[in-house]
């Protein structure tokens, strides 16, 4: 068998803060698949922001790898970007969309004419070309994660990371961006890995579904999600087999939400 | 915020904006009224008539004395306040990236700060002299402090998510400092820039009241030494204008670059 995409092996992390220490993922082991739209799932506060930041390299683990083909992954690699939660504190204010989409571009040394194609493909792919001379701040919430997400795509990235992207913006607006994420993922033939608290979207998106324990993380379960392609967001999450997988993986979550559980940054 | 309420009507901004002038004026204008009114029938020596003293500041400012005394006092501003910030916003730029460099210089940054600058001028002139070399370095040395420690300030608050996304992009160090870091500490940059620009005014009338030849503070305190005291009140006028101007022109340069700021937070 090949080697997949991307490998989380055995990874372990542990936060020491003064004489406590917090154990934030267990052993996590999983894989990508090249071209694949994998969704991790999991109860607040479990873990899932870090089981991303250290794929994504920005943190290192305490034990255990994230290997990249190849290479294990320590830095954030070249092939990889990452939509933050947070887009509002993510996007420069003092740059345009024009602008922060090309910043990353900068040290890529890409012929003017060429990066100037790579911006505005981008901004189109998300929608915005007729905003693309606005400032973030003049843009809704919906439009400012867009841009993020342009910023990402302009990058060339094999992997697209996604931290709760969706999570501050309205039902709308929601299912907008869910829709050109799945767009966005055909029409750029790239890998997502997709977190989220929310399971339809999960179900929604994804072709496989990995669900989370609560803190410390471990892999309870991963689904495979047979819906049929295209999903439409009427459809989809109409047919009997979504509210079969949504029963299944609700029951799965279900089992570990403990009573009074403390809420900590997910 | 959606994209229509973006640009109310030019017309209607222009109005508020005159009723705004309008009432910022008018309180300033009161009190004129009210002094000439009051000094006109005064008879006082220390508080000549307003028409006087006006007529002292046109005589005197418009423009016989204006290149023998305020353009001397302008440059020793400008250039310790350029010097201030040339030095100031590096050095801190450079304090507020490295911890272990600020925990090692912030004693003596401390300790010099407290010094009330004034208190220089004595060392001032024994090291540099009675000229321009010790009325720059004061004013430079009293200016430093709040760019530099506002720029360490707004150095040190960067975003963490900011930075995970420099660090995301692979942006290297010089790009995340110039196109991020300094970028976002600009409205604290901007703050220190402020406090500076009102000390500098203080420090270039004080180092030539303590020991010159010319400039605005050295005329103050002639006219009060020789008694010619409506002379000595349009020094004064003259300092409450230039003050108010410098810091209205500082404030119109701020408006234009930090247009950004206000807009990211809903106030523009």
């Amino acid at each position: 068998m090949s080697v997949p995409l991307l490998e989380v092996v055995r990874l372990s992390k542990t936060y020491d803060a003064g004489a406590r220490t917090t154990t934030a993922l267990g052993e996590v082991s999983f894989w990508v698949d090249r071209g694949e739209f994998l969704c991790i799932v999991g109860p607040s506060g479990c873990g899932k922001t870090t089981l991303l930041k250290c794929m994504a390299g920005l943190l290192r683990p305490s034990a255990g790898q994230v290997r990249l083909g190849q290479r294990e992954v320590v830095r954030p690699p070249r092939e990889m970007a990452l939509v933050f939660q947070q887009y509002e504190r993510s996007l420069y204010p003092w740059m345009t969309v024009r602008r922060n989409v090309r910043f990353p571009l900068k040290h890529r040394r890409l012929p003017r004419v060429e990066a100037g194609r790579l911006v505005e493909e981008a901004v189109e792919a998300v929608g915005l070309t007729e905003f693309i001379d606005h400032y973030p701040w003049q843009l809704s919430g919906g439009m400012q994660q867009r841009v993020a997400l342009a910023r990402a795509l302009a990058y060339r990235p094999e992997i697209l990371l996604m931290d709760e992207p969706f999570a501050s913006v309205d039902a709308q607006t929601r299912a907008e961006l869910e829709d050109l994420a799945l767009r966005i993922r055909r029409d750029f033939g790239i890998t997502v890995v997709f977190v989220t608290h929310d399971i339809d979207e999960a179900i929604y998106l994804g072709d496989r579904v990995i669900v989370l324990t609560p803190s410390p993380a471990r892999v309870h379960e991963i689904v495979t999600i047979d819906l049929p392609e295209p999903r439409d967001q009427l459809t989809t999450k109409g047919a009997p087999r979504f509210i079969d997988l949504r029963a299944r993986l609700y029951t799965a979550i279900a089992r570990w939400r403990r009573p009074a559980t403390s809420a900590t940054p997910g | 915020m959606s994209d229509h309420d973006l640009g109310t009507s030019g017309r209607a901004r222009w109005a508020a904006r005159g009723t705004w002038i309008a009432v910022e004026a008018l309180i300033p204008l009161l009190l004129l009224v009210a002094w000439g009114a009051w000094s006109a029938t005064a008879n006082s020596f220390y508080f000549p008539p307003l028409t006087d003293i006006l007529s002292s500041f046109r005589t005197t400012w418009l423009f016989a004395r204006f290149g023998s005394d305020v353009v001397p006092s302008l440059l020793r501003l400008f250039a310790g306040y350029a010097a201030a910030v040339v030095v100031g916003i590096p050095l801190g730029a450079l304090l507020g990236l490295s911890p272990l460099a600020l925990r090692t210089t912030r004693p003596v940054i401390e300790f010099v700060r407290s010094i009330p600058p004034s208190a220089l001028i004595p060392f001032g002139i024994v090291v540099l002299g009675l000229g321009n070399a010790m009325k720059v370095f004061v004013i430079a040395l009293a200016c430093l402090f709040p760019v530099l420690l506002n720029t360490v300030d707004g150095v040190r608050g960067i975003d963490p998510v900011a930075r995970e996304t420099s660090r995301m992009y692979g942006i290297g160090a010089v790009d995340h400092v110039r196109g991020v870091v300094l970028p976002a500490a600009t409205p604290r940059i901007a703050a220190g820039l402020r406090t500076s620009l009102a000390l500098a005014l203080t420090l270039t009338v004080i180092t030539e009241m303590a020991a010159s030849t010319n400039g605005i503070g050295y005329f103050i305190l002639q006219a009060q030494r020789s008694f010619p005291i409506p002379e000595m009140w349009s020094g004064m006028l003259l300092l409450g204008l230039l003050g108010y101007l410098l810091n209205a022109g500082f404030a119109l340069l701020e408006r234009r670059l930090l247009a950004w700021h206000r807009g990211a937070r809903g106030t523009g």
